[in-house]
């Protein structure tokens, strides 16, 4: 008889990886939308380049490593870091940008440390992090959202000029008409005012903000998609937007000339882009459901002290790899109580 | 009302349960052979009474225990011992083991039954031996010997008896099909193990998915007016697992390392219950089972009385199986049954459910996908281990920490796999981590054990010197003494003065003798007890006595010399 001989269980839930991927590739929809929205077609093309070069990268890394190729290009995690590389850069950023991002991400920070599973950064903000230590320039070079910049929003909403923005070096400056600092930045660089000067004065926060919180509510609808959809728990992105602000009231309580709002640090930036969409990764986060609400305290605790004592105006990427650092170490104070156990066990175990 | 508590986890899986609930339990034709495995239970296997070539009648023991936790075996139909020794058995290991093979001769004629009249009457320990003749071992897990656990009340306090009602595994319906049909089986049952154990609470605890069963046993609960409670918990997998059932009934937590009876908890399973029953007050002992026969690859899915020992060819072919269709062969159910590759093995006592799937009911599982770490099995797993850090450990062959990370507590119940997104056989993961660390420990134990007794005879050889030395140096003095005795006597007669120089020397040099041995015997107790041996009250015993007789050679060579100057 050929009956075969197999392992209980017998049945398994239709549930694959792919389709983990997929659906978070869905959830990042709306932050898509919400940034082609507010600065033209930039994030769509980044993004259409990140996912092919993350894919070619992807295919080559397989290949050198003999590993079945399109098996593994389908489990579509080349994908997801891609998307969020794209739509974390500026839109106008040149053309070779994402590509080394890309390139860092997969080859560097996925492939090198044995690939998917194995790697203990979050490739998506080696890669950010990199690209930002490198090219502090370009990375830094928003275009000012469309409100502030009136009748010239035809070009940008241009598909072919977008096009030409990203692809040509010599074209370069015609950007340079359009860009303006992100809110953080402007805060950050403020020089002698104070917050409430800031705000008033600066049109990126009086009238821009708006368009910064539109993403960000984008993606916060996409995480809770996600998490409705089971496919992470709210623990991370829970204990590090609740750490973020609190903290930031705190500050913000005890000296409001010189410290942003609480709800400016929620709103703007990557925070929520982070909460929901970094610091779930569950390679290179905390497993148990009470390492994940300490990994996220310790993303948000890290993001307001980078954003307000750093050098930085952005932390995101450097909170997380930090806490990603962490993370092995968390696990093992974190286990969860066993059934039939008086206690949690300890430690990393087999030291003896 | 008692509570419903939780426990951590579980899932939800395809029921399939209804497939096998259109018809009433059927009675499966008596094959023209039975195979008997002489271990169908934990414990050790049974001692066959019987030889090739014997006429055997229904009913009679052709099997007894060996040892205390064991089964005793019985033939199910009348015929002639045809063969003792190896076959095919339902074992994961697909090895085969031994059994007594009956060529039945039709008549299906009785041996002479005894039932109990009123078992109340009866003497509990013979009440015990008369359930432990009936073979009867657990009917819904693993198959402990019943009258073991029966006997608990003899040195634990049992305030909560559990009646397993729960069947949470998909596809099986066998209990459900008991309880429908014979509930008062199942309550007389509860009443007599009641009777054994003398608790102060009994609970049957059932998954809401059975309604039918439900209203039976309740119907029948208040007819009898029987203080038993029927708790209905809501359907989740695995709630019929004994350590979840506990928990979700009394919040309980059965210690890891520990039995239920430590906690003042005995479980049964109502088809044990059923089996009780039919041993006391019939007299019949353990020779059927209902299984459910169900997967799509057959053309009767219903529940079928059969005999133990039934070849599953014999039951699959009156379920109308379809060979061309059947692509996998499970035993137990879909979560934690074994498959089967020969249909030759026989139905045991333990055997609840055959499915017989076919390739889109139960596909080959896609290959495993790297772990994404998504902690989809953790949120699933009832025994609130980390399940991706225990695949972790497993694959990487660090068991230690993968014990560390309680990997024992794991009770295999493929929560975990199932909902895994990237494929992983994360069970077959833990059952080779576990096996490895077993093997590895009875090494180490087997290595200590050479160890212990290699120490132990250094010791008994240093011992025995001590001892030889010891009556060696009391010879000597006692001829010593015998000597100065007649030296005395001469000397009391010549009186005369002995040499002061040589005298002062023979005292220093038993002093300093006396201190030598006394340093070796010190130094070979604290040895002995360095190494925990025993015996070391003996070497103590000698050091004191040497110590005082340097002390006493010390002081009389002092003396001397005190007088000299
Ligand atoms: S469910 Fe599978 S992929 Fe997810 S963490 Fe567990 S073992 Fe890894
Ligand atoms: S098989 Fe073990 S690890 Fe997996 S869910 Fe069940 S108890 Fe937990």
């Amino acid at each position: 008889m050929s009956l075969i001989h197999l392992s209980s269980p017998h049945v398994s839930k239709a549930n694959a990886t792919d389709r983990v991927m997929r659906l978070v590739l869905i959830a990042t929809l709306p932050a898509l939308i919400a940034l082609t929205i507010f600065f033209g077609w930039g994030s769509l093309i980044q993004l259409l380049l990140a996912c092919t070069s993350a894919l070619a990268f992807e295919a080559v890394c397989l290949r050198m490593r003999k590993r079945p190729i399109l098996f593994f290009l389908r489990d579509g995690s080349a994908l997801v870091t891609a998307v969020l590389i794209a739509l974390a850069i500026p839109p106008f950023a040149p053309w070779w940008v994402v590509v080394i991002g890309t390139f860092t991400a997969i080859v560097i920070a996925k492939h090198l440390y044995g690939g998917l599973g194995n790697n203990p950064f979050n490739p998506a903000m080696v890669a950010y992090a990199l690209l930002l230590i490198s090219f502090p320039a370009e990375m830094t070079q928003w275009n000012a959202p469309f409100v502030l910049i009136g009748d010239n929003w035809n070009v940008l909403a241009s598909f072919t000029d977008s096009l030409v923005i990203i692809f040509s070096s010599i074209n370069h400056g015609m950007i340079d008409a359009y860009t303006g600092a992100t809110p953080l930045e402007v805060l950050k660089h403020r020089g002698g005012m104070t917050t409430e000067e800031v705000w008033r004065n600066d049109p990126v926060l009086s009238q821009g903000v708006f368009a910064w919180y539109g993403i960000s509510a984008a993606w916060l609808m996409g995480g809770i998609f996600l998490i409705y959809r089971k496919v992470f728990t709210w623990h991370a992105p829970f204990a590090m937007i609740t750490t973020l602000f609190v903290l930031s009231s705190l500050f913000y309580a005890g000296d409001p000339s010189n410290f942003a709002d609480p709800f400016l640090h929620i709103g703007v930036g990557a925070t929520m882009m982070c909460a929901f969409f970094i610091a779930t990764d569950p390679v290179s986060g905390a497993t148990s459901n009470k390492g994940k609400v300490i990994f996220g305290i310790g993303v948000g605790a890290l993001i307001y002290i980078i954003r307000t004592w750093g050098s930085y105006p952005d932390a995101a990427a450097f909170a997380i790899l930090l806490m990603n650092l962490s993370a092995p170490f968390i696990d093992h104070y974190t286990q969860p109580r066993s059934y039939g156990h008086a206690r949690a066990n300890r430690g990393i175990g087999g030291g003896k | 009302m008692t509570r419903i508590y939780s426990f951590h986890g579980g899932i939800h899986p395809p029921e399939n349960k209804r497939q096998s609930l259109g018809a009433p339990i059927r009675q499966a034709p008596l094959p023209a052979r039975l195979i008997l495995p002489l271990q169908q239970h934990i414990g050790k296997a049974a001692t066959p009474l019987v030889e090739v070539g014997d006429q055997v009648l229904k009913g009679q023991k052709i099997a007894e225990p060996t040892g205390h936790v064991s089964a005793a075996i019985h033939a199910p139909s009348s015929g002639i011992i045809s063969y003792i020794g190896l076959q095919p058995v339902p074992h994961a290991s697909g090895l085969e083991s031994p059994c007594i093979v009956i060529e039945t001769d039709g008549q299906e004629q009785w041996c002479e039954l005894h039932p109990i009249e009123n078992y109340r009457d009866l003497d509990k320990k013979e009440l015990l031996k008369h359930i432990r003749d009936a073979g009867i071992t657990g009917l819904g897990g693993a198959g402990f010997p019943t009258d073991i656990k029966l006997n608990l009340s003899k040195d634990h306090i049992v305030n909560t008896l559990i009646i397993n009602a729960a069947e949470c595994e998909p596809y099986i319906t066998a209990d459900d099909a008991l309880m429908r049909e014979r509930p008062n089986d199942i309550l007389t049952g509860v009443e007599i193990i009641a009777h054994l154990l003398q608790p102060s609470k009994i609970l049957i605890g059932i998954e809401d998915n059975k309604p039918n069963a439900i209203k039976a046993l309740r119907d029948a609960i208040r007819e009898r007016n029987l203080p038993i409670e029927l708790v209905v918990v809501p359907t989740r997998y695995p709630s019929g697992g004994e350590k979840q059932l506990i928990q979700l009934l009394t919040s309980i937590e059965v210690p890891s390392g520990s039995i239920p009876a430590d906690v003042g908890i005995v479980c049964q399973n109502v088809g044990t219950a059923a089996a009780i029953y039919r041993a006391v007050i019939h007299g019949e002992p353990l020779i059927s089972r209902i299984v459910t026969l169900t997967g799509f690859a057959l053309g009767h899915r219903q529940n079928y009385e059969a005999l133990i020992g039934t070849p599953f060819s014999v039951l699959l072919e009156a379920a109308d199986v379809d060979r061309s269709k059947m692509f996998r062969l499970v035993m137990g159910g879909p979560m934690m049954g074994i498959s089967i590759e020969d249909d030759r093995i026989p139905l045991i006592k333990t055997t609840n459910c055959i499915i017989a799937a076919t390739q889109e009911e139960m596909p080959p599982a896609p290959p495993a996908q790297p772990c994404i770490r998504c902690g989809m099995c953790e949120q699933v797993c009832p025994a609130t281990l980390l399940p991706q850090q225990l695949y972790w450990f497993a694959k990487g062959r660090e068991f230690e920490k993968a014990r560390h990370h309680n990997l024992f507590d794991c009770i295999e119940c493929g929560a975990c796999a199932y909902v895994c997104p990237s494929n992983i056989p994360l069970v077959q993961h833990y059952r080779f981590a576990k096996s490895e660390i077993r093997n590895e420990e009875a090494e180490q134990l087997k290595a200590a054990q050479a160890r212990e007794r290699f120490e132990a005879r250094q010791a008994r050889l240093v011992r025995e010197e001590l001892e030889k030395e010891q009556r060696r140096k009391e010879r000597a003095e006692a001829a010593a003494r015998e000597q100065a005795r007649k030296k005395a006597e001469a000397d009391s007669v010549s009186s005369d003065t002995p040499d002061p120089e040589a005298e002062l020397k023979k005292l220093k040099s038993a002093a300093s003798i006396a201190r030598t041995k006394l340093k070796k015997a010190s130094e070979a107790l604290k040895n002995a007890e360095e190494k925990g041996l025993d015996g070391t009250e003996k070497l103590k015993e000698t050091v004191a006595q040497l110590e005082e007789k340097a002390a006493a050679a010390e002081n009389a060579w002092q003396q001397a010399t005190g007088a000299e100057q």
